[in-house]
């Protein structure tokens, strides 16, 4: 029964969530403060996020194999590489990784 | 100008990659303890999959519903910036707003903002979201039913398919020496935070970076035209 309560509030308030940034007045986004800060937001979020889920393990940082994953991935951006490439070459080398004992 | 084949191509790239990872998603809500009810209503429903790793984490540690769900709602406010951007971009008419709400995620926003035009922008937007959520959908039904027969997923390096998506939405977006510094600086606290402050708390302070950035230069802006005067 908890889970169920914490998929439905989780659900309606992620929701809500993305209609709230949909919904907001078009001369609220004028301002280029507001502009720059809406751009900005996301790469501020997506590295905070992606650092986390490289180095991070509940509430600890490790080392592990996904880092040499997430280096691999960041070859392959460099390279120009399609997405699915990008994505499997960080899985492929972090299984690998492990596979030797890393 | 760009055909509309190519906007077509990237946007199914994208769905493909990350709707896949929805296996890797159902095998760890499994091996959480979640139903393959349960699991299949979260990534229909919430549809945004950093927050459905975050509550089936946080459940799996044992937090009680409402913190879980809290850590997995401060993961998903990001979304309501992307749809800031959105719907100026896109924009998205009145009564179809609610149907397009769902899908204002990540990897939409990353393949519409990355269109020279809106037209382009509309069709990313709309071939990344349904290819992603049907894929998705299906990949998560499939990884909750076999994660029993696969074992160990770490071993098989899925847990790094999740940074490496973020990574490959993020690097188009470091274009100036602005956007890199906002980035450094979020990784930073998003690492330092993580062992002092609850689940999904420290991303959002990581956030923060954003607006001190901005807030930063606008004060060193001010001082040189004070000095020149």
């Amino acid at each position: 029964m908890n889970v169920w309560i914490a998929i439905g509030v989780t659900a309606a308030a992620c929701y809500l969530v993305k209609l709230t940034g949909l919904l907001v007045p078009a001369g609220v986004l004028e301002r280029p403060l507001v502009q720059r800060l809406a751009a900005l937001l996301p790469v501020a979020l997506l590295a905070a996020l992606t650092a986390q889920q490289t180095f991070g393990a509940g509430d600890a940082l490790v080392l592990d194999a996904r880092a040499a994953g997430l280096a691999a991935a960041a070859v392959a951006l460099v390279l120009r590489a399609p997405f699915l490439v990008v994505v499997a070459a960080a899985v492929v080398v972090t299984a690998g990784v492990r596979a030797l004992g890393g | 100008m760009k055909a509309d084949s190519a906007v077509v191509r990237d946007a199914l790239g994208v769905g493909v990659a990350v709707g896949l990872s929805g296996f890797a998603f159902g095998v760890t809500a499994a091996g959480a303890g979640l139903d393959v009810l349960q699991i299949c209503a979260l990534s229909l429903l919430v549809f945004t999959g950093a927050s459905q790793f975050a509550l089936v984490g946080a459940l799996a540690a044992g937090g009680n519903p409402f913190t879980a769900a809290a850590g997995a709602f401060f993961l998903g406010t990001r979304n309501a910036f992307y749809g800031l951007r959105l719907s100026q971009l896109l924009a998205v008419r009145r009564v179809v707003r609610p149907l397009a709400a769902h899908w204002v995620i990540d990897e939409t926003t990353a393949v519409a903002l990355a269109q020279p035009t809106r037209r382009a922008a509309r069709i990313g937007f709309t071939v990344t979201g349904l290819t992603l959520y049907v894929l998705w959908n299906l990949t998560t039904l499939l990884g909750a039913l076999g994660a029993e027969a696969i074992g160990d997923t770490n071993a098989w390096g899925l847990d790094a398919a999740g940074p490496a998506v973020f990574l490959a939405l993020l690097a188009p977006m470091l274009r100036t020496t602005t956007d890199r510094v906002v980035a450094g600086i979020a990784a930073v606290l998003g690492l330092g935070l993580l062992p002092v402050l609850p689940a999904g708390v420290p991303v959002l302070v990581a956030a923060l970076a954003a607006p001190a950035v901005l807030w930063w230069q606008g004060r060193t802006a001010g001082k040189r035209k004070g000095a020149g005067r």
